[in-house]
């Protein structure tokens, strides 16, 4: 009961800051909306090759930047935590009867609901381009939700990576280092059977493809459930463990203090 | 031993204990070392009577702020143990975290956040709720004159004001034991007299036990009722500030000479009087120790006129928290901190 209600204080916390400077939610937009207009001109006529199952480029486009963008929200929510850190805060929550995994939840939780925010804005700037979703509401949905699926597990992840190393250069260059190989070592801008074959079996293991195919499945005009449900599922065990290994580094984080 | 002085010891041992009948704080043997092999604490052992203001005093990187992350269950120590208002910190850290308040050097305020909201977070932490929340939040902030600044982000606040949000943070929940790391370090000397007035009413007011680390020796001295001396992770000294100065025996006497005069001499010369002890010549000054400074003086001075020996200057001063400091550790407190400046770059 009190992890929920220490989350939902802390959630709070991290909301009132994002409130108060509005224009950071737009300036994390500025990327995604880069990607969508010049991509979505650049590659117009991929659709054309042979393989290459989609009707227009925008449709297929906009489901993977609101991905990406889900993952670069998680991947760099660690930066956050180097702020605490640095701020004494964290300790502050420490040495409090605060649970651990709340510090964590508040955080990915509110960098969650900025990321549904971000989604529909982009849903809404897609749209507007052209994209039309055949698979509507349900579909839409799936696409917000397998976002937020993604960017709990690197948020997570980015948060333990933070607590660990505790250097803003360290996070800075680690995230760089790993989320846009991992963007393009999956089906964002890319149809998968048009990918190079040892591409395609690493990107059966990135969580970003995970997220990718369910959020196009459900998008298509025959949604396929089952590809939606098991990638769901991948994404649900990923977020588990991300979770687990995240409490994990308080523990790394209080034996070097 | 006469039977009122037996009596004094015997209340002295009784207030070391609170009404549980235990010390707010024992620490007992504890040793830290820092995964880069810096061995912050080497046994450090100590014990703190309930209900007063005990200071750890001790150069930078001495052990002291590490000490104070193990009792607030921040750390945990390689071997030894502690207890905090009667509880473990090992074995219970949780109910230890609900018995005390800490503030720590680093500041805990979160600074994009107002006084209210930061307060009313930790206040929400502890469990407090509605309309008793609301209030303790406004009787702090009352208390320490942040009324007025309530509404503002902290990150607008001077350094004293976030300082005192720090405390008002640290009380929010009514803990037995404050942890106070190094409270006035950085703040100009309006503001740390300020402080030094709040944490003295937060002792002997509201009956809270207080543990200061700091690295002034005046801070110590003024607010303390009890100190340890901590050096290289150990304890070197401990008792009541005026207790360690008594230990010294006396004032401590510097006379400044004409010209470089014959150290045997003036030792022969000197030490022969009553009452002066410890006579050492360094250059043109002489530094002894007399058990009344003031009458001793005249004296000293005949002496050195029948040896041919011109003073310049004499000084007398009651012995210091310095001179405490360089007779148990055998160097000088600016002389250890600068040392371990250099060493480590930083504070542990």
């Amino acid at each position: 009961m009190s992890v929920f209600s220490h989350s939902l204080f802390m959630m709070q916390r991290h909301m009132r800051a994002l409130i108060r400077q509005p224009f950071y939610i737009a300036f994390t937009l500025v990327q995604p909306i880069i990607w969508l207009v010049l991509y979505g001109q650049l590659f117009q006529k991929v659709v054309e090759l042979p393989g290459f199952h989609a009707s227009s480029y925008i449709d297929f486009v906009t489901p993977g930047v609101v991905v990406m963008t889900a993952l670069f929200a998680g991947g760099w929510n660690g930066m956050g935590v180097i702020r605490d850190l640095d701020g004494g805060v964290m300790d502050r929550f420490l040495v409090s009867p605060v649970h651990r995994s709340a510090i964590i939840a508040g955080r990915l939780t509110s960098m969650a609901l900025v990321t549904v925010i971000q989604s529909l804005i982009l849903i809404a700037l897609g749209f507007a381009l052209g994209a039309r979703f055949a698979g509507g509401f349900a579909g839409i949905v799936v696409l917000i939700v397998t976002g937020m699926l993604l960017a709990f597990p690197f948020g997570a992840l980015s948060n333990a990576l933070a607590l660990t190393v505790r250097k803003e250069e360290s996070v800075i260059a680690s995230s760089n280092f790993l989320l846009l190989p991992l963007t393009f070592l999956s089906p964002v801008f890319m149809a998968e059977n048009l990918m190079p074959a040892w591409m395609r079996a690493v990107s059966r293991f990135n969580p970003v493809n995970w997220s990718v195919e369910a959020a196009r499945a459900a998008l298509s005009t025959h949604a396929d459930w089952t590809i939606v449900l098991t990638r769901i599922a991948y994404l649900a065990a990923f977020s588990i463990a991300s979770g687990w290994v995240a409490t994990r580094a308080f523990r790394a984080y209080q034996r070097s203090v | 031993m006469t039977n009122t002085a037996f009596n004094e010891r015997f209340d002295i041992a009784k207030n070391l204990l609170s009404p549980e009948g235990v010390p707010a704080i024992e620490v007992h043997d504890l040793v830290k070392t820092y995964p880069n092999q810096v061995r912050a604490l080497d046994g450090l052992s100590f014990s703190v009577e309930a209900g007063t203001i005990f200071a750890l005093l001790g150069p930078n990187g001495a052990g002291k702020s590490t000490t104070v992350k193990i009792l607030n269950t921040l750390s945990r120590p390689d071997s030894g143990s502690a207890k905090v208002a009667g509880i473990d910190v090992l074995r219970e850290p949780d109910r230890v975290r609900r018995a005390i308040g800490c503030v720590a050097q680093k500041s805990g305020v979160d600074t994009e956040a107002t006084g209210r909201e930061n307060l009313t977070l930790q206040a929400r932490i502890y469990g407090l709720r509605g309309r008793a929340m609301k209030d303790r939040v406004s009787e702090l902030l009352e208390r320490f004159g942040l009324t007025k600044a309530a509404d503002l982000v902290a990150r607008t606040y001077s350094g004293g004001m976030q300082r005192k949000l720090d405390i008002a943070m640290g009380l929010v929940h009514q803990p037995r034991v404050l942890f106070l790391d190094e409270p006035t370090t950085g703040l100009d000397p309006e503001a740390r007299s300020d402080l030094w007035e709040e944490v003295s009413r937060l002792a002997h007011g509201d009956g809270i036990t207080v543990l200061l680390t700091t690295h002034y020796l005046e801070e110590a001295d003024k607010l303390a009722k009890r100190l340890a001396i901590v050096d290289r992770g150990r304890l070197a000294a401990e008792g009541t500030p005026e207790g360690l100065k008594g230990e010294l025996f006396g004032d401590a006497i510097h006379i400044d000479l004409v010209e470089a005069a014959d150290d045997a001499r003036i030792r022969a010369a000197l030490e022969r009087l009553d009452g002066i002890r410890d006579v050492a010549t360094e250059g043109c000054t002489i530094r002894a120790r007399a058990d009344q400074g003031a009458t001793a003086v005249p004296a000293m001075l005949a002496a050195l006129e029948i040896e041919g020996v011109k003073a310049v200057s004499v000084r007398v001063a009651r012995p210091s928290l310095d001179d405490v400091y360089l007779r148990h550790t055998g160097r000088s407190f600016t002389e250890a901190e600068r040392a371990n400046e250099t060493k480590q770059g930083g504070s542990r």
